[in-house]
């Protein structure tokens, strides 16, 4: 069973379907039990960064994710899930993250000259050979954000990079954690194609 | 690269799709679910519903195209027409649109625009506005462009990105409907106003309007319905030609 987090950040519905779509077999649910139980974890999220910590703090959820993600069972977390492992967000002053993956989260700064949200459909750079990614080299995936991480251990941690304005990372991979800045939820064939090697995993 | 996003757009009214969508072949042409499914097989980048549904015991229709739409559409989906207040995005944002647009209820309103990205962020929050030129430049219309505002456009769109807007969506009304090409001006005007994306709206006749609003008109992207309704018109006939020109497009 894979567990979608439901903290009241998001479209969880087209996560759902997607999952279900490439056979996943889900749950949303904003139950600590369930997260404990399931095989696998979602952390979805759009909204602001400081809201999305203060509902998982207001629903007992840091501690279940941090203790999911300690038992090595797969997580994914899209696009807001994504900047939320990070140690702190510069987005609306400074607000901690869950602080599992070393680094931050800045926002595409004014000076590039480009518009923001960075939105629409963007490639995707494989760094080494992302399990998740595989074979997405040079694919087109769909972005709405305004913000990207920056890990500390960049090297280590990115399985994908893209171009805008600056070079950012758009997917990351650390053992048991897996995270996309894009929606593969939104990004046609290829997003499922990815969420199918996640169920399959 | 960041490509330009081509975006159909259908106007439902009490859960079908309204002008001719026959060129498809599908064989419910009025069934908004399947011709999503077909624009999305076409390679559309996001997808626009405009609900026209006058009546408001029907309202709730449009959640349940929404929500079918979602579970078979894996793509962007935008939806307007209507939307009053929080509940209203809220609703459909929980059947599965990812964006909606807010027209007459943001000149009403304005800070609706900003409670509702503060409550879920400014990146479904898209801004439509209807604009017709005007003496000096081009004013806002709401009431589905029946009630003039006074309010100048790219002004109005400054002020609508302050107050939190994700995206424009620009329609001129004075195009709209000739097939003569997107008010190239307007555009121009407005995308040196915002630092938002700006989606182009109304006057598309041919490939030639859609590559000059993309281009000259700096818009982000560029939205039609009545071209696509003309089997020579295809998403993926719009793409190779704007990728023959030069156009960064997603295949």
């Amino acid at each position: 069973m894979i567990a979608i987090l439901d903290y009241d950040m998001g479209n969880l519905r087209s996560v759902s379907k997607a999952l279900e779509h490439v056979d996943g077999q889900c749950q949303v649910t904003r139950d600590p039990k369930a997260v404990a139980k399931a095989d696998k974890l979602v952390l979805p999220g759009v909204g602001a960064f400081k809201d999305c910590m203060e509902n998982l703090r207001s629903y007992g959820l840091i501690e279940p994710i941090r203790e999911f993600i300690a038992s090595g069972r797969p997580f994914l977390g899209i696009c807001l899930g994504m900047q939320l492992l990070m140690d702190e967000s510069e987005e609306g002053g400074k607000h901690a993250g869950l602080g599992i993956i070393p680094g931050k989260v800045l926002r595409f700064s004014p000076q590039l000259g480009l518009k923001v949200p960075h939105m629409g459909w963007n490639q995707v750079n494989l760094s080494g050979q992302p399990r998740l990614l595989k074979g997405m080299e040079g694919e087109f995936v769909y972005f709405v954000h305004s913000y990207y991480v920056a890990p500390e251990q960049t090297k280590k941690v990115t399985a994908a990079t893209t171009e805008y304005g600056v070079n950012f990372t758009s997917s990351l991979e650390s053992d048991n954690i897996f995270a996309t800045q894009f929606h593969p939820e939104k990004s046609q064939k290829v997003g499922l194609g990815l969420l199918k090697r996640f169920v399959k995993l | 690269m960041l490509t330009k996003r081509i975006i159909p757009c259908l106007d439902v009214k009490d859960g079908r799709v309204v002008k001719g969508t026959k060129f498809l072949n599908l064989v419910d042409a009025g069934d908004p679910v399947a011709v999503a499914e077909e624009y999305e097989r076409q390679g559309a980048d996001e997808l626009t519903f405009l609900d026209i549904t006058a009546s408001h015991e029907k309202r709730d229709i449009i959640l349940d195209v929404v929500e079918k739409t979602a579970e078979k559409c894996f793509m962007p989906l935008t939806v307007g027409g209507g939307v009053r207040n929080l509940d209203d995005i809220r609703n459909l944002l929980h059947a599965g649109a990812d964006k909606v647009s807010i027209n007459t209820a943001a000149v009403q309103d304005p800070d609706f625009v900003r409670r509702a990205s503060d409550k879920f962020g400014s990146q479904c929050i898209v801004v439509a506005v209807d604009a017709k030129r005007s003496l000096d430049g081009w004013e806002v219309f709401i009431h589905g462009g029946r009630t003039p505002t006074g309010l100048e456009t790219p002004l109005w769109c400054h002020k609508m990105e302050k107050f939190g807007a994700g995206e424009i969506l620009l329609t001129s009304m004075d195009r709209d409907g000739t097939k003569s090409g997107y008010d190239i001006d307007l555009l121009q005007a407005v995308s040196d106003q915002v630092t938002i994306p700006v989606i182009a709206s109304g006057g598309v006749g041919s490939l030639e309007d859609i590559y000059e609003g993309l281009t000259t008109g700096e818009a982000d992207a560029a939205l039609a319905a009545s071209i696509f309704h003309f089997k020579e018109m295809t998403v993926g006939r719009v793409k190779e030609y704007l990728s023959e020109k030069g156009v960064l497009v997603r295949p």
